[in-house]
């Protein structure tokens, strides 16, 4: 299971890992069991549409509840360590809004101001190498993927 | 043996057309990159470089992305010799002993051995792939309803017990793909399901977000705040030649790798993983000085480098013979292939022949064209280890968003990206293994259509499954490796992955 508690991080009480992400698991398995009720379960003979969600409902939750049961011996939460949780937050939103921008400003600018926050904001790079990475990596893949490969990328509402 | 050796003339011709080896050595110059890159796996790789087959002929685009694979497969081994950073998953053993070899000042000839022992084992591999894949192809012939849905199963718990930790979070993390595979319409009846009003849902989750989210967004939450960039060195050419003990000691570690590696790599889950782990454990275990493990053993570099490249190829067995993907790589090729309205089956040997065998020659000259191009160009490669992670990362989520978005045009696609790469942050922090998540996804429609029409087929018995012996000899199997797995969480005793060490790592 995670990482090896020493001896010490056992007998500290509170929720432990495994406990916590086995009951995350039971507690998906019961969403979806109760949003599968719309769906026709169907019998034996000609199962429905709901028969394999159910099947794997009830699988998962047993396992979930299983990992709970036997997690007692993994190591605290408490013990975790999440120093890198702040920084995946602000990475993980700032992409959420580029991926809300990349249709209504295009795909170029789109990307010069994503790596510009990254890279300017975030990693604090001087603003020349920031200015010249990215709109030389914003320029280029446009060149490679949208003109070479033909994919279409998003254009701004300005044809740019 | 004739008719392979035609065959295999015929598949030479097409690979050896000028177009297809360009994009063949183009394949492996872009695999090495990506292996080498920390973040971006083969499979990562191979997602983003997806949308840009869909123009290429299948042939080009299949012979594209194996060119992607093996050469990341290479790749991922050169820092982990160099700079003990393994590139992808597959090349944590290199690391052990290709490093100290490095610090020994030995760091050519791990190198060498390194592709050496790749290329043999490729080519072995190749040579399996081609022997037993139209037997096998043909033997699926027979395969009915019943007989798949015993095949997908006994993959998952083959997979169960061959994962590299723990049984049961494995077991759920195939469950939990399982279910991603069941958004979208129900082919049998007409229903959407869990589409949450989200018209794009309808065609259900694809597999190049939930991959590239779950291995390549996941990795990158987990390292951005690493930026140091670490010191690289770069190997002459003639530093690379090995000894004649280090050939000597290498060549057992080497043939054994590829026989396990493609033994390996034809079960489903993340073969080229486990094989180089449990390779580096044998090693270990029939050495005459296990005590040299750990500090520059050539035999430490040799066996896991052949393994992981033997079950790359081994991989592609079930996938061209049963059009079943035994692993999120082979899952994502599946899908370039559908693409160009080619079903993989037991069927794509005989209707495709010129696919199925251009591409395995292509294999051979993917194998010569990354020896050649890899001892070499080592020198120039590592230059992009040089570039700081600060400025690497955000360049690869990039690509990881632009990629995703054009498989469909869809910007559901990308929030899908987002949300599995949240997930499959907090699922690595917690120790669950993510591979199961994608080859559950992949796996659910086949699994809930052979089951559902193999329960009608039977007027709703179960029994169905006991009456045909192939499907009785298989899911036999598959509850004998169960027990197996669970005798470790019953009676507290070690299981293999002790024994290989691999909790450990």
């Amino acid at each position: 299971m995670t990482s090896e508690p020493s001896s010490i991080e056992r007998k500290r009480g509170g929720l432990k890992s495994d406990q916590l992400s086995g009951l995350m698991l039971l507690a998906l398995a019961l969403y979806v069991g109760w949003e599968n009720r719309a769906y026709p379960v169907g019998t034996l003979q000609e199962p429905g549409p709901g028969y394999m969600p159910l099947i794997l409902v009830v699988f998962l939750g047993a396992t979930g509840l299983l990992i709970a049961l036997w997690g007692a011996k993994s190591a605290p939460l408490a013990s975790m360590n999440w120093t890198e949780a702040a920084r995946a937050v602000v990475i993980l939103v700032a992409c959420g809004v580029a991926t809300f921008a990349l249709e209504r400003i295009g795909y170029r600018l789109t990307v010069i101001a994503l790596l510009i926050f990254f890279l300017g904001v975030i990693e604090r790079k001087r603003p020349l190498p920031v200015a010249l990475v990215a709109a030389g990596f914003s320029f280029a893949s446009f060149y490679i993927v949208g003109d070479l490969l033909h994919v279409p990328l998003p254009r701004s509402p300005w044809g740019f | 043996m004739a008719e392979t050796f035609q065959n295999l003339m015929l598949g030479f011709s097409v690979a050896l057309q000028p177009s297809i080896l360009v994009y063949a050595v183009v394949g492996c110059l872009i695999g090495t990159l990506v292996g080498m890159m920390p973040g971006l796996g083969p499979l990562a790789g191979i997602s983003l470089l997806l949308p840009a087959t869909f123009g290429l002929n299948p042939i080009v685009a299949i012979v594209l992305l194996a060119g992607v694979y093996y050469g990341a497969m290479y790749g991922g081994s050169t820092t982990s010799i160099l700079m003990r950073i393994p590139g992808e998953a597959a090349s944590v053993m290199t690391c052990i002993d290709g490093y100290a070899m490095t610090q020994n000042g030995r760091g050519g000839p791990a190198l060498a051995i390194a592709a050496i022992g790749s290329f043999v084992a490729g080519t072995a591999g190749v040579v399996g792939l081609m022997l037993l894949a139209p037997t096998l192809a043909d033997w699926a012939l027979r395969f009915g309803p019943p007989e798949y849905t015993a095949l997908l199963l006994i993959g998952l718990f083959i997979l169960a017990y061959m994962s590299g930790g723990s049984m049961l979070k494995t077991l759920a993390m195939a469950a939990l793909g399982l279910m991603l595979g069941m958004i979208g319409i129900d082919v049998m009846t007409g229903y959407t399901r869990f589409s949450l009003g989200i018209v794009e849902l309808g065609d259900g989750v694809g597999i190049v977000p939930v991959a590239v989210g779950l291995f390549g967004v996941s990795e990158i939450l987990l390292t951005a705040g690493a930026v140091a960039a670490p010191e690289v060195q770069r190997p002459r050419l003639r530093d690379l030649v090995p000894s004649g003990e280090e050939f000597r000691r290498s060549a057992g570690p080497v043939a054994r790798g590829s026989l396990l590696g493609f033994m390996i790599g034809i079960i489903p889950g993340s073969a080229h993983i486990i094989s180089s782990f449990v390779s580096y454990g044998i090693e270990r275990r029939i050495s005459k000085h296990p005590e040299r493990f750990g500090n520059g053993a050539i035999e430490g570099v040799a066996g896991p480098e052949s393994a992981n490249n033997a079950a790359a190829t081994g991989a592609f067995v079930p996938m061209m013979a049963l059009g079943i993907p035994t692993s999120p790589v082979t899952a994502v090729m599946i899908a370039a292939i559908m693409v160009h309205g080619i079903l993989p089956g037991p069927m794509l040997i005989q209707t495709q022949p010129e696919l199925f065998w251009g591409f395995v020659a292509s294999m051979y000259v993917g194998n010569v064209v990354l020896l050649i191009l890899n001892l070499p160009m080592v020198g120039v490669f590592v230059n992009i280890l040089r570039i700081p992670y600060g400025y690497l990362y955000p360049c690869i989520l990039c690509f990881c968003i632009v990629g995703t978005y054009s498989v469909s045009n869809s910007l559901v696609d990308v929030w899908i990206l987002l949300i599995m790469g949240a997930i499959g942050y907090a699922l690595r922090k917690f120790g669950y293994d993510l591979a199961p998540v994608a080859l559950g996804l992949v796996l659910a429609p086949m699994l809930e259509l052979s089951l559902r029409q193999s329960l009608t087929m039977s007027a709703g018995d179960y029994g169905i499954f006991l009456e045909r012996p192939i499907a009785t000899t298989m899911l036999g199997l598959g509850v004998v490796l169960l027990l197996f797995a669970l005798k470790p969480l019953v009676f507290k005793s070690k299981d293999w992955r002790s024994e290989v060490g691999l909790e450990k790592q």
